[in-house]
């Protein structure tokens, strides 16, 4: 019951956040919401940009692109010299050169993969200058390539998308840092640290054990990196840490934020696009792939783990506590890793490896379907409109008829970047999994035996290439191999899919409108819906199918065997 | 390109100060007024309530397991500088062993196990444990202590935290507070 009224109160936080945060989403992005303008106007005077002035799809790309360059290169340095920076109670040292790459790419390309324990590895500086600066960073990066995609349906004959520099500064300024920072109160008021006083030691008078509780400031952290759909905590078990998410009412705030803006991008879409209709029909497909996937993983959750099974020794009431906390148990627990697998945030309240198999299958194949239902903050809009277009495009060919969507045209090229766009992730996460089976530096990684440690190898590639992060954690990825090799998803997996998105927005802004007729396919219908989720799945799965056979299927299916 | 590359490294220079400094400093400094006892760790004289501690004999309520790890690489249960999962997967054998043994340890205390009682965390640092699982350890406790079973469930009673507003999470009991009351019974 108490899932029940979880996810009715989860549906009607969503509801508000769609149809307000979406609207101020699209105020802000129009350059309409101005409070800041004494922070704003300063700051463009620096950089020497003209707000009224927009840029081609290539000159906005270039920015982003030079700017990411930036970023990552800066969190680099950063992190290698963390020993001589402030805010370094524990007097940590440098993070090894492997790491640092793995680590600046992973949080400037919003995956937040984590080859390191937090708490023993990143000083409050590099957690806070770095680690957190790049949660704000890059999650407004991917909302700017969102709204510039947008911008690309809703002009007519216009050569710029938009002005990279504003949108960055605009997504952070007026959306991410207010929330964040209202979420960051009530975390740390539910009991999230939020200290610099480095670690407590503590002295058990009852039984006489000492102990040392590693602290910092990790409650506002927490809170962008909820909403930044980002998911790199601050202590190594993330959201299952109670210093990270203390109660149920944080667990809840968690899976809230990190749904809260990819859900509301669907109504700004259909605001600024041609009729929140649109938005609609592309959020009903998230929702319908969400809600099976979580029926699937729930349901999973609540059965007995097979491992504790043979043992003879206990009952399961509950289902598979393996990995998991009290406090959330196995229901709350499903949801808050398949909203975090299916939002490309990647943050965990239990631990993923010890899910039962079919539990650990819905959470690797949510996001081998490209990030999409509701996606990354921004992400997760962009590609499924590639989808859609996609879609589009075969609804065409059915019929024969050049395809149309939201009064654009799309001719050959549209579906070329699209296809490029789609296609990129399966080649980077098959490729790897394949090329780290084959060789030993690969097959080292694994800490379970059988299918499963083939399924640690597949969820890493998986969950990298789609700037995910969360991890089937028993596998050792703090090697020259898989630091270099997750390093390389990671940039593919997202700017090798940004930079088509900008050119798909650079050609459809070019075009005029073409008036609907009586032969054109409706994209706001049921139909359409059902057509979007049919491409999703017979993509997804086409493409994954064999290597998730060897995986959690053959494990589901080894009844009575342990490996 | 030049342009693009000045303007990344001001705008790089920006954020790192509005986001990387001034969000945090501000949420240290209004946490530590308004919080100060959350923000610090939730510290009790004998530890944290939410964090997890191992709890040696049977005169204490014990807690989960934990898979917690040293940095040398050695099984460290409730290392609170370490936190982390066991990552054992569901058809893992070495997992099968580590409940079976745990299982074996708590029959000897007599102790019935429960689910929670032979199954580490996500954390490794679970302060809470199932009510079930607390009543599961009553009587062992009774008997260590020399107390009237009685007093020690109705013990166990008073301390069942529930869901917040009643449906968020599951019901649980805080393991330290519960030793706590049960230091203060006897």
């Amino acid at each position: 019951m108490g899932y029940f009224w979880t996810i009715v109160v989860l549906v009607a936080v969503l509801a508000l956040a769609w149809r307000f945060l979406g609207s101020y989403l699209a105020a802000v992005y129009e350059g309409r919401v101005t409070y800041l303008r004494f922070v704003e106007r300063p700051l463009y005077r620096l950089l020497a940009v003209d707000p009224e002035a927009e840029q081609s799809w290539t000159r906005y790309a270039g920015a982003l692109l030079v700017f990411s360059a930036v970023a990552l290169l800066l969190s680099y340095l950063l992190i290698r010299i963390q020993g001589s920076l402030p805010f370094n109670p524990q007097h940590l040292g440098a993070v090894p050169p492997a790491l640092s790459w793995n680590t600046a790419v992973s949080f400037v390309t919003n995956t937040n993969w984590q080859n390191y324990a937090g708490e023993s590895t990143m000083s409050y500086f590099s957690q806070m200058a770095v680690l957190e600066v790049q949660q704000f960073v890059s999650a407004a990066v991917g909302i700017a390539v969102a709204v510039a995609l947008i911008r690309g349906f809703a002009r007519r004959g216009s050569s710029t998308i938009g002005n990279f520099w504003l949108d960055l500064v605009r997504g952070v300024l007026y959306v991410l840092v207010p929330i964040a920072f209202l979420a960051g109160v009530v975390f740390v008021g539910q009991g999230a640290v939020q200290t610099l006083g480095g670690p407590a030691v503590v002295h058990n008078a009852l039984d006489g054990a000492t102990q040392t509780i590693a602290r910092g400031p990790a409650g506002f952290m927490e809170a962008i990196k909820q909403l930044g759909t980002n998911g790199g905590g601050f202590f190594n078990a993330n959201g299952a840490h109670p210093f990270e998410n203390p109660t149920g009412l944080t667990n809840l705030l968690s899976i809230a934020l990190l749904l809260c803006i990819p859900v509301a991008l669907t109504y700004t879409f259909g605001k600024l696009a041609g009729s929140v209709r649109q938005g609609v029909a592309v959020l009903a497909a998230m929702t319908i792939i969400f809600g099976a996937w979580l029926g699937v993983a729930s349901f999973a959750e609540s059965q007995p783990n097979p491992a504790v099974t043979a043992t003879h020794a206990v009952a399961q009431p509950q289902g598979n506590m393996v990995g998991k906390e009290a406090r959330f148990g196995p229901l709350s627990s499903s949801l808050y890793n398949v909203a975090s697998t299916q939002t490309s945030t990647g943050s965990i309240d239990s631990a993923n490896d010890s899910y039962t198999p079919m539990g650990g299958f819905a959470l690797l194949t949510g996001m081998m379907l490209g990030e999409v239902t509701p996606g990354g903050v921004g992400s997760g809009l962009y590609t499924i409109l590639l989808f859609a277009i996609i879609t589009v495009f075969i609804g065409g060919l059915m019929i024969g008829r050049t395809p149309e969507y939201l009064g654009k045209k799309i001719q050959a090229r549209e579906v070329k970047l699209a296809a490029f766009a789609v296609l990129v992730m399966p080649l980077v996460v098959l490729v790897l999994t394949a090329v780290a089976t084959s060789v030993h530096a690969g097959r080292a990684g694994p800490l379970n035996a059988g299918p499963h440690g083939f399924s640690e190898i597949l969820y890493a590639f998986t969950s990298q290439a789609n700037n995910n992060g969360s991890a089937f954690a028993g596998l050792s990825g703090n090697t020259a191999f898989y630091n270099v090799t997750g390093g390389l998803a990671m940039l593919f997996g997202r700017f090798a899919i940004i930079v088509p998105t900008l050119a798909l927005a650079g050609t459809l802004a070019a075009k005029e409108a073409v008036p609907a007729g009586l032969g054109t396919f409706r994209t706001d219908t049921p139909l359409f819906t059902g057509l979007l989720i049919g491409i999703i799945i017979i993509v997804g799965g086409l493409t994954f199918f064999p290597a998730v056979a060897l995986g959690p299927i053959v494990e589901q299916l080894s009844h009575g065997r342990l490996f | 390109m030049l342009v693009h590359l000045r303007r990344s490294i001001v705008v790089a220079v920006f954020f790192l100060v509005v986001c990387g400094l001034a969000y945090p400093l501000a949420g240290t400094g209004l946490a530590q007024l308004a919080f100060h006892h959350q923000a610090n760790g939730s510290l009790t004289a004998d530890g944290s309530t939410l964090i997890g501690q191992q709890w040696s004999g049977p005169q204490w309520f014990q807690g989960r397991p934990s898979a917690t790890v040293s940095p040398s690489g050695k099984p460290n249960p409730y290392d609170a500088m370490a936190s982390g999962a066991s990552n054992l997967g569901p058809r893992s054998k070495v997992l099968e062993q580590h409940v079976a043994a745990r299982a074996a340890a708590l029959r000897k205390e007599g102790i019935t196990p429960t689910n929670e009682l032979v199954t580490s965390s996500g954390s490794g640092l679970d302060p809470d444990i199932s009510p079930r699982s607390a009543y599961a350890q009553v009587d062992a406790v009774a008997r260590a202590r020399h107390l009237p079973r009685s007093v020690v469930a109705h013990l166990v009673a008073t301390q069942v935290h529930q869901p917040e507003l009643g449906f968020l999470g599951e019901p649980v009991v805080n393991v330290l507070e519960l030793n706590l009351a049960l230091s203060k019974l006897s």
